[in-house]
């Protein structure tokens, strides 16, 4: 039987985990620019950085280009060490099954 | 968790981390219609350059050592010639680059004015500028025969630099026109050739090369 330690929960879902590795890669990110990258909806997309939001693994820093929103995330030390932890127990599953 | 969604995961994470810091719309079409414009330059300026038609390129050597020395033999009309058709050799390139790879761009569903070619440019705009500032300089000190030399160095170096937010091919093209630019700068004489050789002859292999590696399999 595989064991799931340290499995995040908060990187079930394949957007979370891919909003955090596109903030960890990056210094920041901005709402849109993910949008496009992952190829989600504003609704679907902000719902899952809420999520993260909530569990500190990122911040948000809201501005205005001109008239026009431009909200950026960044990935906290909590949530770049969250992260890290999460492709840890990934590689660990993988060595389970290997040996 | 089973086996395929850990794969999944990982070659998902790879992946968009791959395509959020590198800009992969730089088209290669681009590379090559620089090149050619650069080889039109180039045949223009021969064919302008006195030194270059009438005489060999002994006499060359000479005209140029009694530059360096203080003569000047260039006329002023032919400097202005000069000076225009970079510059429009240079907007040319810049703007069919920004046109192809706007259209790759909006293939793969994406904007060209992204985080990542922000990144690319903010990398290479320094170097870029800089080598433009020095060979404008060299230019206003009649120092004719160290500009392409140092338009190469200066064009490589930027390259290097732009590099790690785009294809690393782009790495490669930078280290061979910082070293053509060297080579050029132990070669006094000979600016014009190694000019068109590293923004002519490169450019379009290089542009050749990636369209076929990157381009031609998205077209499909």
């Amino acid at each position: 039987m595989l064991t799931l330690n340290n499995f995040d929960k908060a990187f079930e879902n394949r957007i979370r985990l891919q909003v955090m590795s596109v903030l960890v890669a990056n210094e920041s990110y901005d709402f849109n620019s993910l949008k496009e990258l992952l190829a989600t909806t504003d609704g679907n997309l902000a719902s899952h950085l809420k999520a993260l939001e909530k569990e500190e693994y990122i911040s948000v820093n809201k501005s205005f280009l001109g008239r026009k929103p431009n909200t950026k995330y960044k990935a906290t030390e909590k949530g770049t060490s969250a992260f890290k932890k999460h492709l840890e127990a990934l590689e660990n599953l993988i060595k389970q099954q290997k040996g | 968790m089973e086996n395929k969604d850990i794969y999944d995961d990982i070659s998902s994470i790879k992946n968009i981390m791959e395509r959020s810091t590198k800009f992969i719309s730089l088209a290669g079409l681009s590379g090559v219609m620089a090149g050619i414009y650069a080889l039109i330059g180039a045949g223009i300026a021969y064919m302008i350059i006195p030194q270059y038609n009438t005489i060999s390129v002994a006499d060359y050597d000479k005209a140029y050592t009694e530059t360096v020395s203080g003569n000047t033999y260039h006329s002023l009309s032919v400097e202005l010639i000069l000076f225009v058709v970079a510059l429009v050799i240079l907007f040319l390139s810049i703007g069919t680059g920004i046109l192809l790879s706007a259209r790759k761009a909006r293939r793969n569903n994406q904007s060209v004015w992204n985080p990542s070619s922000k990144s690319l440019a903010n990398a290479g705009l320094l170097p870029l500028l800089t080598g433009g500032c020095f060979a404008f300089i060299l230019y206003l000190q009649h120092h004719y025969g160290t500009i392409a030399p140092t338009c190469l160095v200066f064009y490589g170096l930027a390259l290097v630099s732009a590099s790690k937010y785009t294809y690393g091919d782009v790495k490669w093209l930078g280290l061979l026109e910082i070293i053509l630019g060297l080579l050029s700068l132990m070669q006094p004489g000979y600016g014009l050739y190694f000019w068109a050789l590293g923004f002519g002859v490169l450019h379009i292999l290089y542009g050749t090369i990636m369209y076929f590696k990157y381009d031609r399999v998205n077209v499909k």
